[in-house]
């Protein structure tokens, strides 16, 4: 991965674990690209790097914890979220940041995801969405088309998938957007604005996995692959998440599709910890 | 004050800051004592999703320098055991309550049992030690979870606090000393900068200083294996070190670590081992084995992992047996067996779970022993 240089000029190497280079992901794969996008919206965003963590579940797109020079957790299947959310009731200065891949957040970290949007914690959860188990060799996952083939699903898959943006918003999400890897520019600015964004954030990042999905469904490879994502996509901010649902070679709307406000999690909670002291300050008086 | 109060009364004291649990008999109150009492004193309080979102976000706490816990029973015990693993690989300091119902499954929800003493040990996958403490009333719950504390700063490691349905809903008197803060431990932390510093290059006891996140260490953690860089290595020899270290500085630490307690063990032919609440009723059988002439003892294990062996062994060159009583169908036993060595029996006496043991039906093994 060559770092990309941020709006200003300035190269987002100096986020980057270079003693950790190079990376394990296939050539034509979309998340390193996803990768550089957020370590430019650092700089875009102006967030301090000292009070940034990034967070990982597992596969593929879990390395990326491992390959930021920011204080960066590789946790469990699925469980990158309630991780993200200790650091954060923890320490309410941090920045937060999940990455990870849709197996891990939707499949088996599903729960964590909507219970997360609903408290509305102040975190950005990054999916990047390949539409299939990269890292195990390809097995279907709860985001592939039906109809699509994976290793698991020879004959074509028999289960609709989830919507990924509305998914989010349904569940009280601030900030959801959808975009392929080849819309760098959108990504890096949506995800300066998540970062920003008071509340829960979710972007999906639409990426070709060529060596498993891409083979199965005869899509284009290398360079291709993703100007195919990009050639299929449809920017249409505002839209009703409920329409952004993807089809087997169908088109994929794209764009900012909630940008809201709603009180967050910290703001409820400090509410109900200033009753706490009230009452004790009370107690006391008597 | 009944044990789950004293239990969360014992955890502000020992400044523990966050709490996430998720609902389950017989530990709830554990849970709303916090909530009560964390907003109070600065801290925070939250129901998570699930057992397994419990767990994380007090490894997360944790990770934000906060001292964190959690309290359960049996099925979310079962639930967390993936991240407890998680806490181990990434030696992160935090307490774990089990208020120990009867299983397997859901069992008796509202009834006691002893039975997830080996899980404690062994429940997560991988080859690893942790840290156990068994209390066996509500006065021994506010103690051993200030040492729970202690010992999971100290060691950078999840420490099970394992009660148990009686001792956590009986309520008798609890003595809550001031607890100064000489009494607290703390992780230790680092010396270097953060160009110097190596996440997991551990001092001398074999535990490394802890960077927590916000600090501007900008470190790496992961589950997977790793080096002092804390960067994954996929190797046999990476793998040696770290899972070398992460038992030895468990192991080599044990004499800092074990505690137990004995009461008139000095002459004693017949040795009682139990934990928990079945200490209260051994030693009741071993006054009535005494008066009947039989020299009985008494050993209550206070630290159930690492075991302690040594005292095991040394027991078993002048006893000639130890009872074991288990609202289980053995586990503890079989770790006294061992280390008894064939040179005294061990002898479990079982009990499913619902209820304790009566005293009589320990001191009919005592006396079975004896013959």
């Amino acid at each position: 991965m060559t770092a990309n240089l941020n709006a200003e000029g300035r190269s987002t190497e100096r986020y980057l674990r270079q003693d950790r280079l190079p990376h394990i992901w296939c050539s034509g794969c979309g998340i390193g690209i996803a990768l550089d996008a957020f370590l430019r919206a650092i700089d875009r965003a102006d967030i301090d790097p000292d009070k940034l963590s990034v967070v990982s579940g597992i596969g593929c797109s879990g390395r990326a914890a491992g390959y930021v020079k920011l204080d960066s957790f590789h946790t469990t299947h699925g469980r990158a979220i309630p991780f993200a959310t200790g650091l954060l009731l923890g320490n309410p200065e941090l920045n937060v940041v999940v990455f990870s891949g849709d197996g891990d957040l939707i499949a088996i970290g599903g729960n964590h995801l909507i219970h997360a949007a609903r408290r509305n914690i102040d975190m950005t959860v990054i999916c990047v969405n390949n539409f299939n188990y990269g890292m195990t060799g390809g097995q279907v996952g709860p985001t592939a088309p039906l109809d699509a083939r994976t290793t698991t699903t020879p004959y074509g898959n028999f289960e609709p998938p989830f919507n990924l943006p509305y998914l989010a918003s349904a569940s009280g999400a601030s900030y959801v957007a959808r975009w392929t890897v080849l819309h760098a520019r959108e990504l890096e600015r949506s995800m300066a604005e998540a970062m920003t964004k008071p509340g829960f954030s979710f972007i999906e990042v639409i990426s070709p996995c060529p060596v498993v999905y891409g083979r199965m469904n005869k899509e284009p490879k290398g360079l291709d692959s993703m100007h195919y994502y990009q050639e299929r996509s449809v920017i249409r901010d505002g839209t009703d998440p409920k329409e952004a649902n993807i089809e087997l070679n169908g088109p994929i709307l794209v764009g900012k599709f909630v940008d809201i406000q709603r009180p967050t999690l910290w703001d409820n909670l400090r509410h109900v910890s200033n009753k706490a002291r009230e009452k004790v300050r009370a107690q006391a008086k008597v | 004050m009944n044990g789950d109060l004293a239990c969360a009364e014992a955890a502000i004291s020992a400044g523990c800051r966050f709490f996430a649990g998720y609902p389950i008999t017989p530990a709830s109150e554990t849970a709303e004592r916090m909530s009560i009492r964390l907003p109070q004193v600065g801290g925070v309080y939250i129901q998570m999703e699930d057992e397994f979102a419990s767990m994380n976000a007090v490894l997360g706490a944790s990770w934000a320098g906060v001292k964190a816990m959690t309290a359960t029973s049996g099925p979310g015990f079962s639930l967390m055991m993936e991240n407890i693993g998680l806490g181990v690989m990434l030696e992160t300091p935090c307490v774990v309550v089990n208020i120990q119902r009867a299983g397997p499954s859901t069992g008796l929800p509202t009834m006691v049992g002893q039975g997830d003493m080996m899980q404690a040990r062994w429940g997560s996958h991988g080859s690893y030690e942790i840290i156990a403490l068994a209390p066996s009333s509500p006065q021994d719950i506010f103690d051993l979870t200030i040492l729970a504390f202690n010992l999971s700063e100290k060691y950078r490691v999840p420490v099970l606090v394992m009660s148990d349905e009686v001792v956590g809903h009986m309520s008798e008197k609890v003595t809550m000393p001031r607890v100064a803060p000489e009494d607290l431990i703390h992780r230790p932390r680092p010396h270097l900068g953060p160009e110097e510093y190596l996440p997991y290059k551990a001092n001398a006891d074999l535990v490394p200083p802890m960077a927590v996140a916000g600090e501007g260490y900008h470190f790496h953690v992961t589950g997977l294996t790793h080096d002092e860089r804390g960067y994954p290595v996929m190797t046999a020899e990476a793998q040696d070190r770290l899972v070398r270290r992460l038992a030895d500085k468990i192991r080599f630490n044990k004499h800092d670590i074990i505690r137990y307690k004995e009461f008139q063990v000095e002459d004693a032919d017949i040795v009682v081992c139990a934990y928990g609440i079945s200490v209260r009723i051994a030693q009741l059988a071993v006054r009535m084995a005494r008066d009947e002439g039989i020299r009985a003892g008494l050993l209550q294990l206070i630290t159930v992992w690492p075991f302690p062996e040594e005292r095991i062994r040394e027991l078993s060159l002048q006893a000639k047996a130890f009872i074991v009583p288990e609202i289980n169908y053995g586990q503890i036993v079989l770790e006294v067996e061992r280390c008894a060595g064939g040179r005294a029996k061990a002898i479990l006496v079982p009990h499913m779970g619902g209820s304790v043991h009566s005293p009589q039906t320990i001191l009919e093994a005592i006396r079975e022993a004896e013959l």
